[in-house]
């Protein structure tokens, strides 16, 4: 039964692949993109599951891993945003 | 394992598949959002599932509640039906041509060296470490003392987004629905205690169980970004208030700097914090860091620089 996450993690990731380089809108390949991220994490925190107990360390990575993609997630949404602004809507800096 | 373990382990994998399937391919973007929140929502419970309860409750926090927040402020402003493409200029073709080159190789040499990792894994090393970090649970003592150059790394990639997305121009502003909801405020206001009082808890707890600055931090920008949605911190908006608020967003960075290169003075090495300051350290490196990932999250929700 340990094959199960493993497995779930790689649907997930060629699914989000698949999304990703078929997404006709930029905001659907953000989407892709955090779902591809969130298979990663799946990977790596059932690695974590050792013979020896649990490793906090993927822990840790999984945790920084987070806060970096929706860091990312915002600054794309923010560029997205910007780029497909009606022009001489917004007042230019 | 007994057979509801496995009959939930399978409800949960399908679900999930289903929920990423929908956020993937539905037709309509709004429930593709949606779709993707319920899937960050099921996550948490596989995190659970995982013995990973640290992630869950960051996971809870950010792929549901602050990501949802962002994609949908997004998806408001968005023009409807597909982004037009734009073929690549001639000048164009050859960084793009570089970048994918190196992400290739670079994917590669990850691969050789996570190939030749010592397995299996660092469980052991770090138990016999966790006495010297200052605090109980290993997740926090690999965050904050063992490994603490990531969460730096980390600290800093943040504070980079904010200013990519504040140098791309003034402050889109938020949708005040405070008009169309007048629910909204006084809902706000009942459940902000319990926004305070939560993350508080989650930091107290992280030094000797799951919890800490991670965790707070995302609990404390959901609300944060509650409020900025009723309107109830002005403060944020206000150009005389602008110096304080850049001194809070770096608060959690500069604190963290700080600890480093004050082990740096006191043992030689750096980021090594001596066995006897090391709870207290890190109890005030975690609180400052909670504040600025709260502030930063809200920080990124506005699209732009404030009082401009």
């Amino acid at each position: 039964m340990s094959g199960l996450f493993p497995l779930l993690a790689a649907l997930l990731a060629g699914l989000s692949l698949v999304g990703l380089f078929r997404a006709r809108t930029l905001l659907r390949r953000i989407l892709a993109l955090n779902v591809l991220a969130s298979a990663l994490f799946l990977l790596l925190v059932t690695l974590a599951r050792t013979e020896a107990g649990l490793d906090p360390v993927p822990h840790a990575m999984v945790l920084t891993g987070i806060v970096v993609a929706v860091s990312t997630t915002a600054a794309a949404l923010a560029l997205i945003l910007r780029a497909t602004e009606p022009p001489g809507d917004g007042k230019e800096p | 394992m007994s057979a509801f373990v496995i009959g939930f382990d399978l409800l949960l994998g399908a679900g999930l598949l289903w929920l990423a399937w929908q956020a993937l391919f539905h037709p309509q973007p709004f429930a593709a959002v949606v779709h993707f929140m319920a899937f960050g929502l099921m996550m948490a419970l596989a995190w659970v599932r995982l013995e990973a309860l640290d992630i869950a409750l960051a996971e809870a926090a950010i792929g549901a509640g602050v990501t949802g927040a962002l994609l949908l402020a997004a998806l408001g402003r968005l023009p409807d039906g597909p982004t037009p493409r734009r073929l690549l200029r001639a000048w164009q073709r050859p960084p793009v041509a570089l970048a994918l080159g190196s992400v290739l190789l670079l994917s590669l040499w990850l691969v050789w060296v996570a190939w030749q990792l010592p397995r299996p894994g660092l469980a052991a090393e770090v138990t016999a470490a966790l006495p010297e970090s200052g605090v109980r649970h290993p997740v926090t003592a690999v965050l904050l003392n063992l490994r603490a150059l990531d969460t730096l790394l980390e600290v800093a990639v943040m504070l980079g987004a904010v200013w990519l997305v504040w140098s791309l121009g003034p402050e889109l502003r938020p949708y005040a629905p405070v008009t169309a909801l007048p629910g909204l405020p006084a809902l706000t206001r009942l459940l902000h205690p319990l926004f305070l009082m939560v993350p508080a808890y989650l930091l107290w707890r992280g030094s000797h169980a799951p919890g800490g600055a991670f965790p707070a931090g995302a609990v404390l920008g959901a609300g944060g970004i509650l409020l900025l949605l009723a309107d109830g911190v002005p403060w944020m908006q206000r150009p005389e208030h602008q110096p304080l608020l850049r001194l809070l967003l770096a608060a959690g960075l500069v604190l963290f700097l700080g600890l480093a290169l004050g082990g740096l003075l006191l043992t030689g090495t750096f980021f090594a914090i001596p066995l006897a300051i090391a709870g207290l350290a890190i109890l005030a490196v975690e609180v400052a860091i909670a504040l600025s990932i709260a502030l930063m999250l809200m920080a990124c929700y506005l699209f732009g620089e404030p009082g401009r």
